[in-house]
C-alpha cells in the first residue's frame, strides 16, 4: 500500500507517495535519479550503497524506504555545497583514491561518516572504519591516505 | 556441455560491415584533419577464441581528428575500466601535437563512432595503441606544420610548436592556431608507418606522473555507469536461472509472477524474464515463478578437480625445451618435484555485469559494461539477425573487468529482451548471478621436477602445466636442460572445466609464477643458499637482475637461509613485457593458521614508464588484488553448482589486509612502453607462499592458502 513518506533529502524536505517497502537504493537511483549510489551485492556485504541517514554511513540496498520516515539523507550528490567539494571528495581526487570508480561514492560516503563520528582517527581506526567497504581495483592504500588527508583538512576548519 | 565458444571468421557475415564508408566519417563528426592508424600487432594480438577477430588488413582500426574547432579527439574502441588510460593516452597526444591536455577528448567503445578494436585486454593499450597513436598525433602535427607554411609563408623548418599556436621563429607576431588552420578543411590522411622507438628525452608530458582525468566525474557520483543510463519507459529484467550449469528447463510456470501488476513474462526458448519499471517488484515476480529442470552435471567439485585433470585424456603440447633431460638428471645433486594447485577464481567486479538496450525503429542500441564493444556487436548481429550497422553498442565508464567484462552475456539478454518486448530494458545481474556466471580463472595443476648441482646451480627443469595454460611459464633462469609441457583438452573431446573460464588480471601468471617461484625457493632452501643469493647465481637477465638488487634494497634485505623465522619471501616474474621483482614480509599466527601480510617491497621494470602515477597506483591495486588469490579466494563449487555466490562465502581483500606497500619503477625512457596493469600481481601469491616458509618452515602448495592449510602445513614441520 503506497502511503506518504517525508524526509531530508541532500537538504531539501521531500515527500514521496510510495509503497514503503521498497528498497531505499532502488528508490534513489530510480525514482529521484540518484545514481551516485551504486548497487554492489544488494545484501549489504560491499558497500557500494552506502549514504548517510542522520550523518551516520547505512546500507541503502537492505533499508526500505518507510524506515527513513522523518530523517536526513545525504548521497553523493548532496556532499557538494556551492560548487564547493567535500574534503573527502578532494582527498580521493588528490590521493588517486580510486581506479574503477565503481565503490567509490560508498567509500567517500562511509569516510564521511566516519570522520563525523571520529574527527581525527588514526590509520588503523580508518582501517577499522572502512573495513566492510570493499574495493576490487586495490585502491585501499590511497583510500586511507585520502581519508586521513580530509581530517586533517576538516580540523583545520577549512 | 558448452564451453568456450568458438567462432570461426567463416562464420561471421562478411559484406559491408567492418566499417562505415569513409566519406561517412566527415558527415559524423564535422571536418577538420583525420589521421587513421592501425595500432602495431593489432593482428597478432589473440586473447581468446570467444573474441572473434576481423580481418584486419586493409582497415585502420583507430583516427584521431582535428576538429575545425581545434579539437583534438581521439576515436579507439579501447575502454576505461579503471587502468587509467583516459590519462595516459592523453598525455602522448599532448606531447605529439604540443597542445595542453585539457584540449583532447578520448571518444571511447562506442561502435557508431570509433573504428573496430579487439577489446581492451592484456595491458595492449599503452604496449601497441600508444605508440602508433603517437605517430599519427605526429602525422597529423606535419599536416598542420604543412598548412601553417603555406598560411603564413615561411618553411616547415622555420616553424615552432606551442599548445596549439605554430609561430614563424623570425617573427613571433606571424602565427596561426589548429583551429584557424582546420576550418573549413576535410584532409584524411592513412598512416601505414610501423612506430618505432624515437627521443623520448623531448617529452614535456610523457614520463611524468598526472592525476587521473576522471577522478571529479567518480567522487561526484557523476560518471555515468551502464546501470546509471535512464531511457523513457525503461523496465528491468530479471531473469530466470538454471540452479547449476548443465541443468536444462524442462517446464515453466509463470503464472504466479503475472498476478504481479504490472509484470511483464518474456521468453524466448530458454530465456524467461520478468519485466517490470520498478526493479523491486521485478525481484519479487521473478521468485513466482515454477521452474524445473533435468541435470546433467559433471561430477567434480572444487576438492576433486585437480585429480580430476589429471586423469583426463589430455593433449600434451612441449612448448619449449633445451639441452637433455636425462643428462640434466645426471648432473643434479638434489631432485625436487612437486605438484601445485591453484582453484578457481571469480573476477568479482563490484559493479556487476550489466545493460541496457533500446530498439529504435529497425536499430538495435546497447549500452553495455564489457572489454569488448565490437565483438559484443557482432555477437547481436548474430543473435538478433540483424545487419551489422544495425547494431551500435556504446561503453560508458566500465566498474572494473579483470578480464571478466570479455564476456557479455547479458549485453545479449538485454537486446533479446528489448526485442521481444518493445521496451527499453535494463538487465543488470545480481551478485549472485555475476558469481553464477562469471568465465572464472581456470583451475589448474602444475607439476615441476627441478635438481640442483653440489654448488647450487639449477641443473634440470621439467615443467607441466595442466589446464591452466603456460602464460608466465617461462623459465627466468640460467638452467642448461629444460622441458615446458602444456596439457590441455583435446580437440572435439568433452571440455574438462566444469564452467567457462576465461582470463583473470594476467591470466594464468599467477598460477605459473607461484610454482616457478615456490619452486626455486624450495631449491634455495635445499641447497643453504639465501634465497635473493640463489637467484641472482642462477640468473642471466639483466633486467631481472637489476629488478631484484634494487627491490633487496629498498626493503634493506639482509641475507638469511630460509627458514630464518624472519618472515620474509621473495618472487620474480615477467608479464606484458614488464619484469617484477617481490619481497613480501609476513606474520603468521602458528595457533589459528592466519597470515598478515605486513609489507610489499616491488620493483617494475616495464620499459617508458608513461605515467608514474598512474602505473604505481596499478601496482598498488595488484598487490592488494593478489593478496586476495593468495589467502583467501577460491570458488567452492559441487558439479555444475556454484556455492561460492556472494562477499560472505568468498572473500576478497579488505582495509585490514593492507600491507604496507613500497613501489619503484625503474624508468626507461630510451625504451618502448610495456604494459603496467597486470604484472605486479602475479607475484604475490609466491612471495607470500615463501615467507611463510620464511617464518615457519611450512610449505604451501596449494593456494589460496588460508589458516586451515597453514595449519596443516605446520604439522609436517
Amino acid at each position: 500500500m503506497e502511503e506518504t513518506i517525508s524526509f531530508q533529502l541532500n537538504g531539501k524536505k521531500t515527500d514521496v507517495l510510495i509503497d514503503p517497502t521498497q528498497t531505499l537504493l532502488w528508490v534513489l537511483r530510480n525514482q529521484f535519479g540518484l545514481t551516485g549510489t551504486k548497487y554492489g551485492c544488494g545484501m549489504g556485504f560491499c558497500g557500494s550503497c552506502t549514504i548517510l541517514i542522520d550523518n551516520e554511513p547505512v546500507r541503502s540496498c537492505t533499508l526500505p524506504v518507510g524506515d527513513v520516515k522523518g530523517k536526513k539523507i545525504v548521497t553523493i550528490e548532496g556532499l557538494e555545497v556551492n560548487g564547493r567539494l567535500h574534503p573527502v571528495q578532494k582527498a580521493f581526487i588528490e590521493h588517486d583514491a580510486m581506479q574503477c570508480g565503481y565503490c567509490t561514492p560508498g567509500m567517500i560516503m562511509n569516510a564521511t561518516g566516519l570522520l563525523l563520528k571520529n574527527p581525527l582517527p588514526t590509520a588503523e581506526e580508518i582501517k577499522q572504519g572502512m573495513e566492510d567497504n570493499l574495493c576490487r581495483c586495490g585502491a585501499h592504500k590511497r583510500i586511507v591516505e585520502a581519508v586521513h588527508t580530509a581530517a586533517e583538512e576538516m580540523k583545520g576548519g577549512k | 556441455m558448452k564451453k568456450e565458444k568458438t567462432y570461426n571468421q567463416g562464420s561471421l557475415p562478411n559484406k559491408g560491415r567492418r566499417e562505415i564508408p569513409r566519406r561517412d566519417f566527415f558527415k559524423l563528426l564535422g571536418g577538420g584533419i583525420i589521421v587513421f592508424f592501425l595500432p602495431k600487432c593489432a593482428n597478432d594480438a589473440r586473447p581468446l577464441s570467444a573474441v572473434p577477430e576481423r580481418d584486419l588488413t586493409k582497415d585502420y582500426n583507430a583516427f584521431l581528428q582535428i576538429g575545425e574547432d581545434g579539437t583534438i579527439s581521439c576515436f579507439t574502441g579501447k575502454i576505461e575500466m579503471g587502468q587509467g588510460i583516459v590519462t595516459s593516452l592523453v598525455q602522448m597526444m599532448a606531447d605529439d601535437l604540443n597542445v595542453p591536455m585539457e584540449r583532447i577528448k578520448m571518444v571511447m567503445g562506442d561502435t557508431d563512432l570509433c573504428p573496430w578494436d579487439g577489446g581492451t585486454w592484456g595491458s595492449m593499450t599503452t604496449r601497441h595503441f600508444g605508440p602508433s597513436m603517437r605517430l599519427a598525433a605526429a602525422e597529423a602535427r606535419g599536416v598542420l606544420l604543412e598548412l601553417a607554411s603555406e598560411k603564413l609563408k615561411v618553411p616547415v623548418s622555420q616553424l615552432t610548436v606551442d599548445d596549439g599556436i605554430i609561430t614563424d621563429t623570425n617573427d613571433p607576431k606571424n602565427s596561426v592556431t589548429y583551429s584557424q588552420l582546420t576550418k573549413g578543411k576535410k584532409i584524411e590522411k592513412y598512416l601505414d608507418v610501423k612506430p618505432s622507438v624515437e627521443d623520448y628525452t623531448k617529452f614535456t608530458y610523457v614520463g611524468k606522473s598526472f592525476l587521473r582525468q576522471d577522478a571529479r566525474l567518480k567522487v561526484t557520483g557523476e560518471a555515468k555507469f551502464t546501470g546509471d543510463i535512464k531511457l523513457p519507459g525503461m523496465v528491468f529484467a530479471r531473469i530466470l536461472r538454471p540452479p547449476s550449469h548443465g541443468a536444462k528447463l524442462t517446464s515453466v510456470d509463470f503464472s504466479g509472477a503475472e498476478k504481479i501488476e504490472g509484470t511483464k513474462v518474456v521468453r524466448d526458448g530458454d530465456l524467461v524474464a520478468v519485466l517490470h519499471e520498478n526493479r523491486d517488484k521485478a525481484d519479487e515476480a521473478l521468485i513466482k515463478i515454477k521452474a524445473e529442470y533435468l541435470f546433467d552435471e559433471m561430477a567434480v567439485n572444487d576438492k576433486t578437480v585437480f585429480d580430476w585433470m589429471l586423469k583426463a585424456d589430455s593433449a600434451a603440447n612441449v612448448e619449449s625445451s633445451s639441452g637433455d633431460l636425462e643428462s640434466g638428471l645426471k648432473l643434479c645433486d638434489k631432485i625436487i618435484e612437486t605438484e601445485f594447485n591453484d582453484p578457481y577464481l571469480a573476477h568479482a567486479p563490484i559493479e556487476t555485469h550489466t545493460a541496457m538496450a533500446e530498439l529504435v525503429g529497425d536499430k538495435m542500441t546497447v549500452w553495455a559494461a564489457t572489454q569488448t564493444p565490437y565483438p559484443l556487436q557482432d555477437d547481436l548481429a548474430r543473435e538478433l539477425n540483424f545487419p551489422l550497422e544495425k547494431v551500435r553498442v556504446i561503453v560508458p565508464f566500465v566498474g572494473g573487468a579483470f578480464g571478466g567484462k570479455s564476456a557479455y552475456q547479458q549485453g545479449i539478454e538485454a537486446a533479446k529482451l528489448a526485442k521481444l518486448s518493445g521496451k527499453p530494458v535494463m538487465v543488470a545481474w545480481t551478485r549472485d548471478e555475476e558469481f553464477f556466471y562469471d568465465n572464472f580463472h581456470p583451475a589448474g595443476v602444475i607439476k615441476v621436477k627441478s635438481g640442483i648441482d653440489k654448488s647450487g646451480m639449477i641443473k634440470l627443469w621439467d615443467y607441466s602445466a595442466y589446464y591452466c595454460g603456460t602464460r608466465g611459464a617461462e623459465i627466468l633462469y640460467d638452467v642448461p636442460n629444460t622441458r615446458i609441457t602444456d596439457y590441455s583438452g583435446k580437440e572435439n573431446a568433452p571440455a574438462v572445466h566444469p564452467f567457462d573460464t576465461g582470463p583473470w588480471r594476467a591470466p594464468n601468471n599467477n598460477t605459473n609464477t607461484f610454482a616457478r617461484e615456490v619452486q626455486i625457493d624450495i631449491m634455495a632452501a635445499g641447497a643453504r643458499i639465501d634465497p635473493v643469493e640463489f637467484r641472482l647465481k642462477n640468473l642471466k637477465n639483466e633486467k631481472l637482475i637489476a629488478c631484484l638488487k634494487a627491490a633487496a634494497d629498498k626493503f634493506g634485505y639482509v641475507p638469511g637461509k630460509s627458514p630464518t623465522g624472519r618472515g620474509i619471501g621473495i618472487a620474480l616474474g615477467i608479464d606484458v613485457g614488464t619484469w617484477v621483482a617481490q619481497i613480501a614480509e609476513v606474520k603468521v599466527d602458528k595457533k589459528t593458521g592466519h597470515v598478515q601480510v605486513v609489507r610489499v617491497v616491488c620493483i617494475q621494470d616495464m620499459g617508458l614508464c608513461v605515467n608514474p602515477e598512474g602505473a604505481t597506483l596499478q601496482m598498488e591495486g595488484c598487490i592488494t588484488m593478489g593478496l586476495g588469490y593468495a589467502l583467501t579466494e577460491e570458488l567452492i563449487f559441487e558439479g555444475g553448482n556454484i556455492i561460492s555466490r556472494g562477499f560472505d562465502s568468498y572473500e576478497i581483500p579488505r582495509f585490514s589486509w593492507l600491507p604496507k606497500i613500497e613501489t619503484d619503477i625503474l624508468q626507461r625512457m630510451d625504451e618502448p612502453p610495456q604494459g603496467g596493469g597486470e604484472p605486479a600481481i602475479i607475484t604475490v601469491g609466491a612471495a607470500v607462499g615463501n615467507a611463510i616458509f620464511d617464518a615457519t618452515g611450512a610449505r604451501l602448495y596449494r593456494m589460496p592458502m588460508t589458516p586451515a592449510r597453514v595449519l596443516e602445513a605446520l604439522k609436517k614441520v
